[in-house]
């Protein structure tokens, strides 16, 4: 009874000791989030006149139409090639594992403008890769790899692949090899085990893979500036500018709130499916 | 219809399964008759494992033969054996229904799910699991999965079933229940069974013959009473039940049996020394029950005296320790009903044996 009678108090106790986390958060995360939500509708004068322009210019549709197209061509190839190395990772020794994962880990270490410039000089006209086709007479012309859309995946896909691999890659430990075994012991054969049980499986790890990749790929704003030349803009581009260049604060916050929503609209989608705390890692 | 196993032979020729420099499987043979019951009974590392992976074909041998009949199957990938398989731990889908895990075998062989209906009710009637076809694996206790597990293995009628530490995971009374049901389900089938266990109870309550391994090798394979009652080592006298074991000094042989001296003391044992030492010593292993406890001198052919020093009362039984002069501490384990006898520490007692009570085996 005793017990039972000290926990309440105990509780209490411990929610104290989260207090200088909660201040922080929402002094830091919070209250700058908030005035964002303010400033959309408190700029230039109160009204919500700034979420009118969202029904009449089809400026803003455009580019979230290319910001949606290209975070969801990043979302399908970042996932399906971290599929394979996650697979890979999971079937080989443990010695090349830590060496896989040591690999992955350390992208995440890269400065995002680093990545970017080192693609600007490999696939640029004059870059690394268009010499060595020239040179090998694959082509008689450079391609155009920069300042279009293709160079923006490659760089998206670059930094989508790791956040991809990483989920997909701990769901695959969780399944361990008795599954497959007991399915070929039963008569199926590689390929029907992969369709029947070890997709399946692994598939809540390709929707949370699929989750992060799509939320992280709807912020980038560096890559699509650098691999695109200007001529992909993305919506987290679009608001810096409203910001910094146009400075049309108010334009730009309601900008940045159809953002937050269109995430939150992914992550109460995915939260049906799957456990988002278990994504999280929570 | 129900899902009928076939019955088929198994004979496993010269295996070796070399990892590294250790060998998991030296030079095995074995052969399993048709609609037999088998069990690999051993003690972690002693190969059976490696064994029953070898004959589903999840390991590759270094070397040797695995025939069905008079196949040789030991190149075929594991879907084309069509061995059955129940997993120790299960290995049900997570993520389909039992009926959904008992269709799997026919479904990857292109079966419908209404096609295979039929045999699906008829192999989970069989385990008595159809009632709860719609459940998921998550949502069984441990008897009812291994149930289904049995259920996918049998109902594509595989050449014959394997079964890998199939009771381990349950508890002690499940266990017991369930030996009772694999037994009855093997004799109804008819199919030829391989299981592996290092449960010696289960062993030795289920299957028609048990094949006793030992770092890789086979020590010896006979049916569970010719085991415990005839084992050709100490290994297997000790791992399959308990035993005493008394060495002595070959003293003459007598017909039908011999003398051994111990100390001062001279034991008859029925048999030929064949398991003799070059030094003429033979080692005897005495089964605790198969020793008589009694207060006054007995009227056995083999009879010593002690006192005793330790008793535990079993219910069924009491195990009692006894001190003798001549051959050291011995286990008697005596029935419950026999009482009359005083368990106190230090009360002297005698304990008494016939020649064909003990078995002469090997050292090693």
């Amino acid at each position: 009874m005793r017990l039972v009678a000290a926990l309440p108090a105990n509780r209490r106790a411990y929610l104290g000791l989260t207090a200088p986390a909660v201040l922080l958060m929402a002094a830091l995360f919070l209250a700058p989030l908030a005035q964002v939500l303010w400033l959309s509708i408190s700029e230039p004068r109160l009204g919500l006149e700034n979420y009118a322009e969202l029904a009449h210019n089809p400026l803003i549709w455009r580019i979230w139409w290319t910001t949606l197209e290209v975070c969801l061509v990043t979302t399908f190839v970042s996932v399906s090639l971290g599929y394979v190395v996650a697979a890979a990772m999971a079937q080989v020794e443990e010695r090349h594992r830590t060496i896989m994962i040591f690999c992955i880990v350390l992208t995440f270490s890269l400065s995002i403008l680093v990545r970017g410039f080192a693609f600007v000089v490999l696939l640029r006209s004059e870059g690394v890769l268009n010499g060595m086709l020239l040179a090998l007479g694959l082509v008689h012309r450079p391609l155009y790899l920069l300042r279009n859309e293709l160079g923006v995946l490659v760089g998206m896909v670059h930094y989508g692949l790791p956040v991809a691999i990483l989920p997909i890659y701990s769901s695959m430990r969780g399944i361990g090899d008795q599954y497959v075994r007991a399915a070929r012991s039963l008569g199926a054969s590689a390929s029907q085990t992969f369709r029947l049980v070890y997709f399946p499986l692994t598939l809540p790890g390709v929707i949370s893979a699929s989750a992060l990749v799509f939320i992280y790929s709807l912020g980038f704003f560096i890559i699509p500036a650098l691999l695109g030349g200007g001529h992909v803009v993305m919506i987290a581009e679009y608001i810096r500018v409203g910001f910094e260049e146009t400075l049309r604060w108010g334009y730009a916050s309601m900008l940045a709130t159809t953002l937050l929503a269109a995430v939150a609209v992914v992550l109460v989608a995915m939260s049906r499916v799957i456990d988002l705390r278990k994504m999280f890692g929570g | 219809m129900p899902a009928v196993a076939q019955s088929h032979c198994l004979r496993v020729r010269r295996l070796t399964k070399v990892y590294g420099d250790q060998a998991a499987l030296d030079d095995v043979s074995l052969e399993v008759g048709r609609g037999r019951f088998i069990t690999l009974l051993g003690p972690s590392g002693s190969g059976k494992t490696t064994l029953l992976m070898v004959v589903a074909g999840f390991v590759t041998p270094t070397s040797g033969q695995i025939f069905l009949d008079e196949r040789d199957v030991t190149s075929d990938p594991p879907e084309q054996r069509k061995f059955g398989m129940v997993f120790q731990g299960y290995a049900l889908f997570p993520n389909m229904t039992v009926e959904e895990n008992v269709w799997f075998p026919l479904r990857v062989r292109g079966l419908t799910r209404r096609d295979a209906r039929n045999a699906v009710r008829a192999t989970l009637d069989l385990v008595r699991m159809w009632h709860l076809a719609d459940r998921l694996p998550g949502q069984l206790s441990g008897g009812q999965q291994q149930r289904v597990a049995l259920a996918r293995a049998l109902v594509f009628e595989p050449h014959l079933l394997l079964l890998d530490e199939p009771l381990s995971a349950l508890d002690r009374r499940l266990r017991a229940d369930l030996q009772w049901e694999l037994r009855s389900l093997h004799r109804r089938l008819g199919a030829t069974f391989v299981s592996v266990t290092h449960d010696q109870e289960e062993a030795l309550s289920m299957s028609d013959e048990i094949a006793i391994l030992r770092a890789g090798r086979i020590e010896q394979v006979g049916s569970p009473h010719d085991l415990y009652a005839r084992p050709r080592s100490r290994f297997v006298a000790s791992f399959l039940g308990d035993s005493n074991f008394v060495r002595g000094q070959l003293a003459g042989i007598e017909g039908e049996s011999f003398h051994l001296r111990v100390g001062d003391l001279s034991i008859v044992q029925a048999g030929s020394p064949h398991t003799a030492a070059r030094d003429g010593s033979v080692l005897l292993a005495l089964r605790p029950e198969k020793l008589r406890l009694s207060r006054s001198q007995p009227g056995t052919v083999n009879v010593v005296s002690g006192e005793i020093e330790d008793a535990k009362f079993q219910g069924t039984s009491h195990h009692v320790q006894v001190r003798t002069r001549d051959i050291g501490t011995l286990a008697v384990t005596t029935p419950a009903w026999q009482s009359g006898i005083d368990f106190e520490p230090g009360r002297p007692v005698w304990i008494g044996w016939e020649p064909d009570a003990g078995v002469a085996v090997t050292e090693s």
